[in-house]
């Protein structure tokens, strides 16, 4: 068995859920070949061979695949993947783009945002926001499945020496073309990587108030997230956003502040190690699954937490 | 232009399922019964593209048991303009609903078709994509804003650190997110004169598609639960026991 890894990136680093897909790949089993699709990916190519397990990357440096446009890296994936008993990428907005369309090119059905490897071709994944969890066996030539990065523990970046190996295949379908992007800046952790999140919900008010929450995060190295109702309201930009439709973390501490707990906010955030609920309503349905909760007003509860921290 | 859009029937996003004692699935008898809420945002923005000029008529389409027809019927109201269900009991994987799709979207020749980006039952979040692979179509996904201009559609997604625009050549297939737009109520007279639209019933068999699928649900399970937790009393307390008891920050 030999998996192909698609490395998610951004033309000049590795980004962290390619770690935890890897370590997926290991459960799996197998030579794990890792694919740097993209343009000048030169450094990306080098930090891919470094990760810890890795015995091949293939590197397509192709200015088609700048912006990894699914249209054209699909193609490539699913011509260099047919030789492959698995094919993983991690379930970022990246990986979810691309991926099914692979999948369809090899006419197999894909499994989505695993959380778990049973065997081989045995996998567990949640659907209903979490509620349920399914086990499910592919009988797929070629496995295409997307990761779930808060399910595996990152393997390490450092100690591979894998081998680097160029791809030719060039592929540019010419249907589609990127036009700009408009990125968020921050300082702080990587919301789906970070050690401990602090969210934010309607009871927040307004955006201002968000401040309160990056005072608390920036003493305890903690990134900021939002409810959907926090980003709706215009409190904070959508990809703050936890839940089933925003993001998946699952931190060793999650601070929810002014969230009720709607389910699909539950579903992004319910495996986090350690859980703290402030909330003025003790009836919220977030102290069900809180292991500490505290029923106090914010605007108080805030600045106190803050100075003792 | 015509425009095609997809809905899918799905339990109503409130209920909090319950998993099945056998462990066969989640328990979906007598459960309430919605159209899927990213399938809505895709309706209100085909129905918004008609309503500017773009889009002349709207052609909704589901797969799913005979009841999805309550689904269709609620798009009807909406403001689409006939619909089609392609009939099938079973549970379908994304890859049958997308080739299923692929040949309505042969038969309709629409020039744009939106979906939405996943459904809240399987969560995959594939179909759009998979339509978008067999049909050679460009695809924009999580889209956030839709601009059409000539022969080809501008759409703004939501990805992982802000927003990115990509222009794709129509026909082509975009998937809504949930910031796209404000789904509307349909009106009372607007659900009776619904009911007077066309909807034309198919099989996967008519039209020539196999659904079978290469993955295979063995069990359904409820998520292990978290112990209970409790209550502290003062932000003292909290720190106390964050520091000493959990010992995470």
């Amino acid at each position: 068995m030999t998996i192909l890894v698609i490395a998610e990136h951004d033309n000049k680093v590795v980004a962290p859920a390619t770690l935890n897909t890897v370590a997926a790949a290991a459960k799996i089993g197998g030579d794990i070949h890792v694919l740097v699709a993209g343009q000048g990916v030169g450094a990306v190519a080098e930090a891919a061979a470094k990760i810890a397990g890795v015995a091949k990357v293939l590197v397509a440096d192709n200015a088609a695949y700048a912006h990894q446009l699914p249209e054209n890296v699909a193609p490539l994936v699913a011509e260099l993947g047919k030789g492959y008993s698995h094919i993983l990428a991690a379930a970022t907005s990246n990986g979810k783009n691309i991926l099914p369309r692979v999948a369809a090119a090899l006419d197999v059905d894909q499994i989505s945002e695993i959380i778990s490897v049973e065997s081989a071709d045995t996998f567990k994944r949640p659907i209903y926001a979490g509620n349920a969890i399914a086990t499910v066996q592919s009988n797929a030539a070629v496995k295409v499945i997307t990761v779930r990065a808060t399910g595996f523990d990152p393997v390490a970046a450092e100690g591979g020496s894998a081998a680097v190996e160029a791809v030719a295949a060039a592929h540019d379908a010419g249907i589609s073309s990127f036009v700009g992007e408009e990125l968020a800046k921050s300082d702080r952790p990587e919301l789906t990587a970070a050690k401990i999140v602090v969210s934010g919900g309607r009871g927040m008010q307004n955006g201002d108030n968000f401040k309160h929450l990056y005072a608390l995060a920036d003493k305890l190295g903690a990134a900021v997230g939002a409810s959907r109702a926090a980003v709706d309201a215009g409190f904070v930009p959508n990809d703050m956003q936890v839940g089933q439709t925003g993001k998946i973390v699952a931190p060793q501490l999650y601070i929810a502040v002014g969230i009720s707990g709607a389910i699909q906010h539950l579903a992004g955030m319910k495996d986090s190690k350690v859980i703290v609920a402030i909330n003025k309503d003790e009836e919220a349905p977030i102290f069900q699954v809180a292991d500490y909760g505290l029923v106090a007003d914010l605007f108080e509860a805030i600045p106190e937490l803050e100075k003792l921290v | 232009m015509k425009v095609l859009v997809a809905v899918k029937r799905v339990v109503d996003y409130n209920v909090k399922v319950r998993v099945k004692a056998d462990n066969s699935g989640v328990d979906l008898a007598n459960v309430k019964m919605s159209m899927n809420p990213f399938c809505e945002i895709a309706v209100e923005e085909a129905v918004r593209l008609k309503e500017k000029g773009v889009a002349t008529e709207i052609v909704v389409v589901s797969v799913g048991p005979s009841t999805a027809q309550e689904q269709l019927r609620t798009a009807l109201a909406l403001g689409a303009d006939r619909a089609i269900l392609v009939e099938n009991a079973e549970d379908l994987t994304s890859l049958a609903v997308a080739k299923l799709l692929k040949a309505v979207v042969d038969k309709e020749q629409p020039q744009l078709v939106i979906l939405g980006k996943q459904a809240i039952d399987s969560d995959n979040n594939q179909t759009g994509q998979m339509l978008a692979a067999l049909s050679g179509y460009g695809q924009g996904t999580f889209a956030s804003k839709v601009e059409i201009s000539g022969d080809s559609v501008a759409v703004t997604r939501e990805v992982d650190g802000g927003a990115q625009t990509v222009s794709l050549k129509l026909p082509a297939i975009v998937t809504t997110d949930l910031r796209l737009n404000e789904p509307r109520y349909a009106s009372l007279p607007n659900i009776m004169k619904a009911k007077k639209k066309p909807l034309e019933v198919l099989t996967p068999d008519a039209l020539g598609v196999s659904t079978a699928s290469t993955n295979k649900t063995i069990k359904v399970e409820a998520p292990a639960a978290r112990s209970a937790g409790i209550k502290v009393k003062s932000v003292a307390e909290l720190v106390e026991k964050l520091k000493n008891e959990a010992k995470v920050i």
